[in-house]
């Protein structure tokens, strides 16, 4: 399986991604700077964590507009499997590949902890090697995950099975999101972005491996497919 | 030409940091303050000389870039 990191300026979890995936895939992923115009052809894309463009403007605005952003969005469209985590999610949509925004946390605290999520469906690329309602255990960091969006959209979201995670502490999570919601999926299910941080969750030295399976739903679909 | 962009967050948006500031305001015992919203605001300097043009060119700037319209109004004000 061939993956692409997309590197922007003041991304940080990078590397952990690239790691990863190189665990997990058996392949080293391409990591592709943002101002690139072309992307090779790939399986799987990557929005990895960080501070791009120092968070100026809104988190991920800038991001979101970069030349590299164009050929990830018609990838997008063709029904290539794109992943977007913490930073990357915020850029998703951003760029409108997924619907609402996160705003800074309701508790105004950078939140660094691991968090118990709900894996809430399992159809999907990223999901299908977890079980639907299974606890599972990544760890978070970020000021800025308190995903909102309208009525209309969490309406639709619920009846499309689109939530992917939602947080599972009985706080109803680290950050105010709106139906504790962790991550979410695009229309087509192929765009799945996500606070959380599964890349720092694929072995036992890192506290928990429960991240790995995202990755090798990936590569099972993948497998089936070709 | 300048123009002037306002950028505020929609009613019924949870706003942390306004809070934040508000709650900083009656600390300072500033009594009188009954709730606060943050927005941005930005200057920006314009070649051409058309206000009507400017400000339909603005306004598309705040759709793509410079106002997220999913929580954020927008208001432009073009000056001579």
């Amino acid at each position: 399986m061939k993956s692409a990191v997309i590197l922007f300026p003041g991304s940080n979890r990078d590397r952990d991604m690239v790691s990863a995936l190189t665990k997990i895939t058996g392949r080293k992923p391409l990591v592709v700077w943002h101002a690139d115009t072309d992307l090779p052809p790939v399986d799987l894309i990557v929005l990895p964590g960080g501070f791009s463009y120092g968070d100026y403007l809104r988190c991920g605005a800038i991001a979101a507009r970069s030349p590299v952003m164009r050929a990830v969005a018609a990838r997008a469209a063709d029904g290539v499997a794109v992943l977007g985590v913490c930073n990357g999610f915020q850029i998703l949509c951003e760029a409108g590949l997924l619907p609402g925004v996160l705003m800074r946390n309701a508790t105004l605290k950078f939140a660094c902890h691991d968090v118990a999520l709900r894996v809430e469906t399992q159809s999907s690329v990223f999901t299908s090697q977890y079980r639907k309602g299974e606890i599972v255990r990544f760890p978070i960091a970020h000021g800025e995950g308190n995903y909102r969006c309208d009525d209309e959209t969490l309406r639709r979201l619920r009846g499309e099975d689109r939530v992917a995670f939602r947080y599972a502490d009985e706080d109803g999570g680290p950050n105010g999101a709106i139906d504790a919601i962790a991550g979410i999926l695009s229309e087509r299910r192929n765009v799945l972005g996500l606070m959380p941080h599964p890349e720092n969750a694929i072995e036992p030295a890192q506290g928990g491996t429960d991240g790995r399976r995202l990755f090798e739903s990936v590569v099972g679909a993948l497998s089936v497919a070709a | 030409m300048k123009a002037r962009v306002t950028v505020t967050l929609k009613n019924g948006v949870l706003d942390p940091q306004g809070k934040a500031i508000e709650g900083a305001l009656k600390s300072l015992g500033f009594g009188g303050v009954d709730s606060v919203r943050q927005g941005k605001f930005f200057e920006l300097e314009l070649t051409g000389s058309d206000p009507a043009s400017a400000k339909a060119e603005i306004a598309k700037m705040c759709d793509k870039l410079l106002a997220n319209t999913v929580i954020e109004n927008y208001a432009i004000e073009v000056t001579g």
